[in-house]
């Protein structure tokens, strides 16, 4: 257990590092990193608590504190892929709107300059 | 393409995604039998030339800057026909599966019967045509779900030769699918209440071209539109939940 429990911590570390290193290059915006970073330090929390994990593991009724690690484990990062899914949905939803509104706009301006060419020559 | 000036003007749409082969000889189809009508072509930033094969045939195009799919094509169409203010658009796909001397009969059903939506139906009395036997038995699988959610027998729920009026444009503006747009649509606009009729046309095998639409495509396609259709079911409920105690206020 204890060495599951230490590569969780040093996963976790990890995690943390890459997601602050990816920001600090602007790979990641800094509204994104929250959820990484939030799972990330709620596992290195869990993993240097043996007294924290077993009694979670006590309330889920599993007998083994490692098996509720890797139960929470996987909900975290459920968690983390399930905001993530909603903030894709919305941006494929804002951009495929605003492409509809490019084609629109562009039409409509070429339509302009096609019925009013003297004017735009004249500009 | 002018704004609409007279009430009940048409707007024929044709959406289309790499058509070069098919898209000139649609519209000069479309032209001979709907000779005043406009013609809108959604090019869905097709890469083999259909922009300017459609605007050597006389069509205006809406060129879409990326690839939106059906859906995002049709509704992007249905937006601006519903900004310069027409009254109705029929849609035509631009692979030469929709005969337009069908176009009359769909735009009189929408005048006459005061419905919002009309489907080309080759399953109709009197419609023939092509389909396979994959998407056959996807249509007759469709029918038994749609008929107790739209509460009367649609037959050619697939059909993409459709015409909509101004009420039904205004809500496609807002809601429209994305992907496999015919079914959902249909759903949509019969949860508000909104009427559809068939009329019987014949559907033709594409002219260039091939379908999209894989064996496996078709699994995932009947799991999507299915999906969609509860969704929207079970969205429109809330909604009618929600609004029933002012409706009785």
């Amino acid at each position: 257990m204890e060495r599951l429990l230490n590569v969780t911590s040093f996963l976790s570390i990890l995690l943390v590092a890459m997601v602050l290193f990816s920001v600090r290059r602007s790979h990641i915006r800094v509204e994104y990193s929250v959820s990484w970073l939030a799972a990330a330090i709620i596992l290195l929390l869990l993993s240097r608590s043996s007294f924290a994990l077993e009694w979670i593991s006590r309330q889920l009724g599993l007998g083994d504190p490692p098996l509720a690690l890797m139960l929470l484990v996987f909900c975290v990062f459920v968690i983390v892929l399930y905001r993530l899914s909603v903030i894709i949905s919305d941006l494929k939803d804002a951009n495929i709107a605003m492409a509809q509104r490019l084609a629109i706009v562009e039409f409509q301006l070429q339509n302009r300059s096609a019925n009013f060419p003297a004017k735009f020559n004249e500009e | 393409m002018k704004p609409a000036l007279e009430p009940n003007q048409l707007l024929i749409l044709i959406p289309a995604f790499n058509e070069s082969g098919a898209i000139s000889s649609v519209i000069q189809e479309v032209r001979a039998v709907m000779p005043e009508a406009p013609i809108l072509v959604v090019d869905d930033a097709s890469t083999d030339g259909t922009n300017q094969s459609a605007r050597s045939a006389g069509a205006d195009v809406l060129r879409l800057p990326y690839h939106l799919g059906l859906g995002g094509g049709v509704q992007a169409g249905y937006k601006l026909a519903y900004e310069l203010g027409y009254e109705y658009v029929i849609r035509v796909d631009g692979d030469g599966q929709h005969d337009p001397k069908y176009i009359p009969a769909l735009l009189e059903t929408l005048r006459e019967t005061g419905c919002h939506m009309v489907i080309g139906s080759r399953f109709q009395n009197g419609g023939s045509g092509y389909t396979n036997s994959l998407r056959a038995v996807g249509i007759w699988f469709f029918r038994l779900v749609l008929r107790p959610i739209l509460g009367k027998p649609v037959r050619d729920p697939t059909s993409g030769f459709v015409g909509v009026n101004r009420q039904a444009l205004q809500v496609f503006t807002g809601s429209f699918p994305l992907e496999y747009p015919e079914i959902e649509a249909l759903v949509v606009l019969q949860r508000k209440r909104f009427q559809f009729q068939e009329v019987p046309c014949r559907m033709r095998p594409r002219k260039a071209g091939r379908s999209t639409i894989t064996a496996v495509k078709s699994l995932y396609y009947i799991f999507h539109v299915l999906l969609g259709v509860f969704i929207n079911v079970l969205k429109f409920e809330r909604r009618r939940r929600k609004d029933s105690p002012r409706e009785e206020e």
